[in-house]
Order: C-alpha cells, then sequence, then structure tokens
C-alpha cells in the first residue's frame, strides 16, 4: 500500500513540477527552479519506488475500465530497474538544468521547456510501467511527441525543424509497426493486457511469430536506433537542449530495449535460432557503423548520437547471445548474456548522459560545436574537463570504470557460445567478438580525438579562448553520474548480482552464486574467467604514488614546444581532428567514401597563393542509397495519383458512387 | 598471507629488473645481424639511471594530464604484471584479471599517453597519437579473436590457469589451432610493442615514428618512467606469449621449482627474443596503410584458430 502513494506521489509530483512551469512561466528564474526542483523531487522518489521493488514483489495498480481500454500499472523487477535507470539519470540531469537553462534566459520560455521536461520523464516512467498495450501506446506515443517538441525547442532554426521532422516520422513509421505487432499478439490472446501475452509465442503459428518478432524489432529498432533505423539520431540529438539530448539518448532509447526484453523474451519465448542469430548481426553492424560514423564527426553532439548507435549495438549483442542461448535452451548462459546487456544498459545510460551534459557545458561557455574550433578548454573549465574525461573513460571501456565491466560480460557471453552444440552457430558469436573489439578500440581513438582536441592543448579560436567554467548546479549533475560511473565500475561485483535478480524471471533461472564471489565477478562454471574491478582500482591507487615519488625531486622548467628549432608553438599548428582521424579515414574509405575539395586561388605565378580552401566530407551513405530512393519512390507514386485528384466535386462524387455499386455488387454475389 | 605477500613482491621486483634487460637483448641480437658490437646488454639499466638524475623540462602549453599521465600508464602496466605469469602460475592478483583485463589495462595505458601526446599542442604528439590509436584498432579484433582462440581450447581466460591447462594437456595442447594462434599473437606482439615493420623503436624520424612523435615532449625523470612502463609492458607481452603458448617449465610457486622456472624461461624469452631480433632485421618498416594488410593476416590466423578448435570438438 506505501508503494502504491510513493508511485502516485511521482506521478503528482511530475504534473506539479509541469503545472507550475505554466503558472510561473512569465519569471525565467522561478519557473527554473520549480519545474526542475519537482523533476529532481521525483527523480528521488523514484530512486527509492525502484529499489523498494526491486528487492520485494512485483507492484500493480489496476485501474477498472472496458474489456478493450483497460489501464493499469505492472511494475516487476524489469520495470523497476528501468525506472531506476530513468530516476538517476533524471535526478542529475535536473541539477544540471537549473544552471544550464540560464543560457536561455530572456531568449525563450523557460516554462515550456519545464512543462515538456516534467511531461517527458513521466511519460518514460509511465512507458516502462505499463501493464496493457493500449495504454502502453498511449504513452508511448506521449513520450514520443513531447520528445518531438522538446527537439524543436529551437525552433527558429531551420535545421532544428528539419531535424524534427525526420524524428517524428522516423519515430511514427515504428509505432506503426509496434502496432502491428501488438496486434498479432492481440488476436492469438483476445485481450490488450500484457499479462496475457506472457508467453503467447507457443500459441501463434510460426509464422504470426516471425511476423511478430520482425514488427517489434523493426519498431522498437527505429526508436533504439540500430542502423539503419539510426538516422534521426544524429539530427535529433544535436538539435535539442543538452538537457534533454542527455536524457533522449541516456534514457529515451533505452525504452524501446526495455520492450525488446519484454517482447522477445517473456512474450515470444526468444525459442527461434534466427531470431538472436539476425539481432547479432545487425547490432554487429549498428555498433561498427555508429563509432566509424562518430569518428567523422566534428560536431561534438553528432559525435556523441553516433556513439548512442554504437553503444545500442553492444546492448543488443549481449541481449542477442541471450536470445542465442534462450533457443538452444541454455538458460543460465543466456541469464549471462542478459546480465551483459542490461549492465551495458545502465552504464550507457550514465555515461552517454554525462558526456551530453559536457557537451552542454562546452557549448554553455563556449557557443560552438564544432571541436576544431575549442582546444584548452582543460585550463578554462577544469571540472567539466574532469568529469569529461571520466566520461570518455568510461566510453572507452577502460578499466577500472563502468564500461569495462559491460564489456567484459559481453565478451564472456560471447566466449560461453562454445556450449551450443551448433558449430556454425559458435563461431559466429565468437567472430561477433570481432567486431565488439574493433568497436571498442575505435570508440578509445574517437574519445581521445573529442577530448584531446577540444580540452587539451591551446585554444583555436576565440570561443576557447573566453571560455569560463560553468555554474555549480551543472557541474554538479556532472559529477553526479561521473561518480556513478566510478561505482558501477568498482562495485562491479554487487551490481552483476542485482541485475541478476533482475534477469533471472526473464530466463527463468538466476546465476547469483556463479556471477559474483566476494570481490569478483566470474562466468558460470562452465567457462572460468574472472575479474575484480575492485581490486584493479585498488592495484591502480597502490602503484601510482611510485612514479610520483620518483617524479617528484629535480627541478621541472617549462619552455615552449618543440617546432623544429623554430618559434611555432601556435594553436595554428596543433593536430586537427580532421587530421586525428585522417588514417582511420583512409583505411575504411569504402565505407565513407571520402571526398576532398582543394581550392586555392592564386597572385601571378602559382608560387604566391592568395587563398586555400580545403574540403573534405563523407557520404551519408544510408541517407542517400536508402532513405533517399525510398523517398523518391513514394513522391513519384503520390504524383501519378493526381491524375485521379481532379478537384472537381463532379468526379469526386463519381467517384463514391463507383465505390458503392462496386461494394453492392459485391456482396450481392457474396464475393466479400 | 605472507607468502601472498611474498609472491607479490617478487613478481613485481621480477617484472620491473627484468623488462629494461629484454629491451637490451633484443638490442644486442640485432647488432648481431647487423654485423656490429651494439649496446652492451645493460644499456637500458644505464639510460634509465641517467634519465633519472636529469631535470625535466615542459611544454608550457600542457595541463596537469600530461604529468598525470605517465604515473598513471606506469601503474595500469604494473597492475597488469600482477597477473601475467612469469616464473610462477602462483600470482596472489589472478583472480582479478584475465587475458582481457590484461590488453584492456594496456589499453588504459596507451589512452593516457596518447591524450597525453596531444596535450603538448605539436604536430608530433597529434600524429603519434592518431597513428598509435589507428594501430590499435587494427590490432584489437585479431588480439581478442586469438584469445578466443587460446581460451576455448583451455576453457579459461585466467593466465595462470591457461599455463596450467595447457601443461596438463601435454605434447596435445599443441594442436593446429594453437599455433595459429601463436602465430597471429606473435603479429600482434610486433605491433603491440612497438617494433619494425609496424613502429620503429629506434627511429627519430618524423614521417615514420609512432610511439617515439607521441613521448616527443617528454624528457628527463617523466621519460625515465615512460620508458620504464614500455620495458616492462614490452616484457609482459613476450611473457605472454611464452607462458600461454609454451608454459612449460613454469613453477606452481615459490618453491625448489621456482629455479627450473627462471632458466626454462629465459630460454624462452631468449628465442623469442632471437625471433623478434630476425624479423626486425629482415623486414624494413611498412607504410601506416599497408598495416591493415598485416593486421588482416594475424585477425585470419586467429579465426582459423577458433574454427579449427570449433571444428575439432566435433559435434
Amino acid at each position: 500500500m506505501d508503494l502504491t502513494y510513493l508511485f502516485l506521489g511521482i506521478v503528482f509530483t511530475y504534473l506539479i513540477g509541469a503545472v507550475l512551469s505554466v503558472v510561473l512561466h512569465r519569471n525565467d528564474r522561478f519557473v527554473t527552479y520549480a519545474s526542475f526542483i519537482s523533476s529532481f523531487i521525483a527523480s528521488v522518489l523514484g530512486i527509492i519506488f525502484s529499489f523498494s521493488v526491486m528487492f520485494g514483489d512485483t507492484f500493480v495498480i489496476d485501474i477498472p475500465g472496458s474489456s478493450i481500454l483497460q489501464f493499469g500499472v505492472s511494475i516487476d523487477k524489469l520495470s523497476a530497474f528501468f525506472i531506476m535507470v530513468i530516476s538517476i539519470t533524471s535526478l542529475a540531469v535536473s541539477i544540471y538544468s537549473i544552471g544550464y537553462m540560464t543560457e536561455y534566459f530572456g531568449k525563450k520560455d523557460i516554462g515550456y521547456l519545464g512543462f515538456l521536461f516534467n511531461m517527458f520523464i513521466l511519460s518514460m516512467i509511465l512507458v516502462v510501467s505499463a501493464s496493457n498495450a493500449v495504454m502502453f501506446i498511449i504513452v508511448w506515443e506521449l513520450m514520443s511527441v513531447i520528445s518531438y517538441f522538446l527537439v524543436i525547442y529551437e525552433h527558429e532554426k531551420p535545421e532544428t525543424r528539419k531535424a524534427g521532422l525526420i524524428y517524428i516520422i522516423m519515430t511514427h513509421v515504428g509505432t506503426g509497426f509496434i502496432i502491428l505487432s501488438f496486434l498479432i499478439m492481440a488476436s492469438a490472446s483476445g485481450s490488450f493486457d500484457f499479462g496475457s501475452f506472457q508467453g503467447i509465442g507457443g500459441q501463434l503459428s510460426p509464422a504470426l511469430k516471425d511476423m511478430a518478432f520482425l514488427f517489434a524489432l523493426l519498431g522498437f529498432g527505429t526508436k533504439a536506433g540500430i542502423v539503419p533505423l539510426h538516422i534521426w539520431l544524429p539530427y535529433a540529438h544535436p538539435a535539442a537542449p543538452s538537457n534533454v539530448s542527455a536524457l533522449m539518448s541516456g534514457v529515451m532509447i533505452k525504452t524501446a530495449i526495455y520492450m525488446m526484453v519484454r517482447v522477445f523474451f517473456e512474450f515470444l519465448g526468444a525459442d527461434v535460432l534466427w531470431w538472436g542469430i539476425l539481432l547479432l548481426v545487425v547490432a554487429c553492424i549498428s555498433s561498427l557503423l555508429g563509432v566509424m560514423y562518430a569518428l567523422m564527426e566534428h560536431d561534438i553532439k553528432r559525435l556523441l548520437a553516433y556513439h548512442s548507435v554504437e553503444n545500442i549495438g553492444i546492448i543488443l549483442i549481449g541481449l542477442s547471445v541471450s536470445m542465442i542461448f534462450m533457443s538452444a535452451g541454455q538458460p543460465e548462459l543466456a541469464a549471462f548474456g542478459l546480465i551483459a546487456g542490461l549492465y551495458h544498459l545502465i552504464n550507457h545510460a550514465m555515461f552517454k548522459s554525462l558526456l551530453f551534459m559536457g557537451a552542454g557545458s562546452i557549448i554553455f561557455s563556449t557557443h560552438t560545436r564544432d571541436i576544431e574550433s575549442l582546444g584548452g578548454l582543460i585550463k578554462k573549465m577544469p571540472w567539466t574537463a574532469f568529469f569529461f574525461l571520466i566520461g570518455s573513460i568510461s566510453i572507452s571501456a577502460l578499466p577500472p570504470f563502468n564500461g569495462f565491466v559491460s564489456e567484459w560480460l559481453t565478451f564472456h557471453a560471447q566466449l560461453l557460445s562454445t556450449n551450443l552444440s551448433n558449430n556454425l552457430v559458435t563461431v559466429l558469436v565468437l567472430g561477433s567478438g570481432a567486431a565488439l573489439a574493433l568497436t571498442s578500440a575505435l570508440a578509445a581513438a574517437c574519445f581521445v580525438k573529442a577530448f584531446g582536441i577540444s580540452f587539451l592543448a591551446l585554444p583555436r579560436t576565440e570561443h576557447a579562448m573566453n571560455a569560463k567554467e560553468v555554474p555549480k548546479t551543472m557541474l554538479a549533475g556532472m559529477g553526479i553520474l561521473s561518480f556513478m560511473c566510478i561505482l558501477l565500475g568498482i562495485l562491479a561485483f554487487h551490481v552483476a548480482g542485482i541485475l541478476d535478480s533482475v534477469s533471472a524471471p526473464i530466463v527463468g533461472t538466476g546465476i547469483a552464486s556463479t556471477i559474483t564471489s566476494g570481490l569478483t565477478i566470474g562466468t558460470v562454471p562452465s567457462f572460468a574467467g574472472s575479474i575484480s574491478t575492485t581490486w584493479i582500482a585498488l592495484l591502480l591507487i597502490l602503484f601510482m604514488p611510485l612514479p610520483i615519488i620518483l617524479l617528484r625531486s629535480g627541478i621541472t622548467s617549462k619552455y615552449e614546444t618543440w617546432g623544429c628549432g623554430q618559434p611555432f608553438s601556435t594553436a595554428r599548428n596543433e593536430y586537427t581532428a580532421t587530421a586525428f582521424s585522417k588514417p582511420i579515414r583512409k583505411w575504411l574509405g569504402n565505407i565513407y567514401r571520402p571526398h576532398r575539395e582543394i581550392h586555392a586561388t592564386y597572385a601571378n605565378s602559382h608560387f604566391f597563393k592568395t587563398s586555400f580552401k580545403f574540403e573534405s566530407h563523407i557520404e551519408e551513405v544510408f541517407e542517400q542509397y536508402l532513405y533517399e530512393p525510398f523517398i523518391e519512390l513514394t513522391l513519384a507514386v503520390s504524383r501519378s495519383f493526381r491524375v485521379i485528384q481532379t478537384g472537381s466535386i463532379h468526379a469526386y462524387l463519381a467517384y463514391i458512387f463507383a465505390v458503392l455499386v462496386i461494394l453492392l455488387i459485391s456482396i450481392i454475389t457474396g464475393g466479400i | 598471507m605472507l607468502v601472498q605477500f611474498a609472491l607479490f613482491i617478487f613478481q613485481l621486483l621480477v617484472i620491473l629488473a627484468l623488462a629494461p634487460l629484454l629491451s637490451g637483448l633484443i638490442k644486442k641480437l640485432k647488432s648481431f645481424f647487423q654485423i656490429r658490437k651494439g649496446p652492451p646488454l645493460f644499456q637500458s639499466y644505464h639510460d634509465l639511471f641517467k634519465l633519472m638524475r636529469k631535470d625535466s623540462v615542459v611544454s608550457e602549453n600542457t595541463s596537469w594530464l600530461f604529468n598525470a599521465a605517465p604515473v598513471v600508464s606506469f601503474a595500469s602496466v604494473l597492475a597488469a604484471g600482477l597477473m601475467v605469469p612469469i616464473f610462477t602460475t602462483a600470482l596472489p592478483f589472478g583472480f582479478a584479471g584475465d587475458l582481457i583485463a590484461v590488453v584492456y589495462l594496456f589499453a588504459l595505458a596507451r589512452f593516457s599517453i596518447a591524450l597525453a601526446a596531444l596535450d603538448t599542442g605539436s604536430s608530433f604528439g597529434g600524429m603519434g597519437a592518431s597513428r598509435e590509436m589507428f594501430i590499435s584498432s587494427l590490432v584489437e579484433p585479431a588480439m581478442i579473436l586469438s584469445i578466443f582462440a587460446v581460451a576455448i581450447n583451455v576453457g579459461t581466460t585466467n593466465l595462470a590457469s591457461i599455463s596450467t591447462e595447457v601443461i596438463s594437456q601435454g605434447m596435445t595442447a599443441l594442436s593446429p589451432s594453437h599455433l595459429l594462434a601463436f602465430v597471429a599473437f606473435f603479429i600482434i606482439t610486433i605491433a603491440e610493442t612497438g617494433r619494425l615493420p609496424v613502429d620503429n623503436p629506434a627511429t627519430h624520424l618524423e614521417l615514420t615514428m609512432v610511439h617515439e612523435a607521441m613521448i616527443l615532449e617528454y624528457s628527463g625523470k617523466q621519460l625515465a618512467v615512460i620508458e620504464l612502463g614500455v620495458m616492462v609492458k614490452q616484457f609482459l607481452v613476450f611473457a605472454l606469449l611464452a607462458n600461454i603458448f609454451f608454459p612449460w617449465g613454469i613453477s606452481s610457486g615459490l618453491d625448489a621449482g621456482i629455479a627450473a622456472s627462471i632458466i626454462a624461461f629465459s630460454i624462452k624469452i631468449a628465442v623469442l627474443g632471437l625471433c623478434m631480433a630476425i624479423v626486425e632485421s629482415t623486414t624494413a618498416k611498412w607504410r601506416l596503410f599497408r598495416l591493415p594488410d598485416l593486421m588482416s593476416i594475424s585477425l585470419m590466423l586467429a579465426f582459423l584458430a577458433v574454427v579449427f578448435t570449433i571444428i575439432m570438438r566435433g559435434g
């Protein structure tokens, strides 16, 4: 009973935040505090609530309704886990927003954003709590539409409007597929209640089951951003204000993963081998292409958006390997794969939101998203730099931080495939390890670039030169998530145990006794391998004093960077992001299809250049070869329909009459 | 507890003391092939002591990260060193990290040095960091696949267990897949330790250098710490090569077997060092953009090793 009040408390606090935002919208400062403190309180309540459900029983609220329009909330451990991820992230982002929104004071209506912000988080919480397909679709749409309005918050910019359009189209195509998938399942269960969908896979014919899977994959895959349905991410995330992109990339795309787990495992049973294989292939392609495109980006927010594609891929590798194990009837191994996926999910929520907030801080104080015009920010914004560095290390999967733990688990989930009897599948899963390794190495390269070019060395432009550290509230928001990144890394043994309790009801068996022991996490007994990030962290701290003592004595003098004997220590001589990624651009030229143009104008002879322009860009392969032909085809088809759209009312009356006659004839002859 | 502590100290001393010797040995062997006398075997120690006595000159463009990078990279290499069996498989911290963790600790060292290279604002640093991260992207997939090949053969990724398991399999462990994985790993070792044809440790020519370009701005004590870290890493990668693929002779504790183990290890390392010297003496530096070919060879060999193991198990 207490939990009911707590849950309603969460819902009403968000609603109060939304209402206050509207009421107080005339005073920028009041409305900022009102809306973000409300969402902060609601997030705290959300964390308490999710923990009590995660260590307790499933929480249910039934709201009586008609047989079709039933509303209700059912929160099991999986839902609680997602509410926890949403709440931790929104807690940090709420604090961050208090400082971040001062940027918009006097320029935009803060109340409008505050209203949407509160409603957005509320809708995400309801998405993972809905116990009914109809209610789910309603809150899912609510979430999509609210996030659309958040994306177009700066709608005076044309590129923002374009981003919003691409996003709203893609997300609705996705919702269409989700509805199809639900209808297939509802037709078998006779109800829209998620409870009745449980194990519905057994009642569906194989063809319908496969269709339900594919529609769900397409529908939720669009929201998650798997390749080739990812094209909206690099538009929508940069267009939205940074606190919103932190929430969208950090948590919103995860709600799709939540439903994938529900649909693939709980509803459809995950007992078809090729589902897992298809998902694995899609996941590998997403992670590789995501990071490859990220490497070529100089817009810090587009770069991070592409990394979301990559990390969704990594999460799905864990999930798909788990599905392969499920179809082979090995629930213990499936539990391991699922834990790997869920672990990376919470990690990605933490470090990606952190990095987006870091990017927001950069934009806040430099007003540019182009890392080529940054540099030297580590001296101007030391704390932002420090937190961004923690995020970079985490996303590059370096020990002892959290990204490493989940990638380690994913590698071991892949290794466990030796327990499968199908040789071909085993080789495929093991081969996907190479894809994951390449992904993580490229991610490290990308974050050396992203951090190194924007924060280190000398400022390249006035923007970076005049940068100042951001307000304390913004730093606090980033600090919380940095702390979480470290915590999730060094307390891996504890987190893995919690995740096991989440995955156990889904796969039907718990592996808590084998996955953790003491401070160590390890794989299931059939395959030995263990790490202890706690000890790795302790050892690193233990060894640090040794070189520090060695380095401490003696004189250190400052001098300019060596420039082959010439005084050239200026920012113009620094390596650029374009140059940094050049070897990879050349190596993967077949994927990027780079082309560059050099324009030079000369005075008198070709020895004296007056101006020099260099352009280098890569092709947007998916937009150019997949979406544009499709759009053109759609337009061509609709143009051909113009023939019958004469605009004359007589013609339309004739059409109606003709249809009526055809229908009457078909009814009389019993054709239908 | 005391034994564990003794083993811990022993392992640390071994890797710190012997790492420069290996560098000296390879230099000496290379000189032999070039028909010259070369520097003395213990020259690396002298170099390190010399650097330790010198003051540092630091670029005025740098931030705290430039000073932190040598510390972090050194600490991560040492931490990795506690998980790699050298003379004995009794590792007090063997549980704390497996082969994958060792690889990622090396990656942490690389990450910090690459950032420090960018911190100086020098084009050399940027060039070196860019190339280093490019090469590491090429290496990583082959590395993980060859780790997979070894791991599925013996059923574990913890290094001490790999060694004991390979020994217990006896000569049957030397299967085609084991040898293929060894060759794949040897190619990776060339890249990981920055040797020809991937990188030239002896060069200071801006067009060819990778690692040297990254640490160009370091001097004095900081350089000594970095150099020692690099030597330790090289030693560890060689030890991996020796004790994963040919662990015979390694002792299982700090007992009488240790003497035999030291001799066996010295022979293994000397042979591997000789192989490396031969490779370095007979190849020229490759163009950076030919390296994907070399690494694809390694990747394919590792993949074949995986496939072999899976086929050999039947089913």
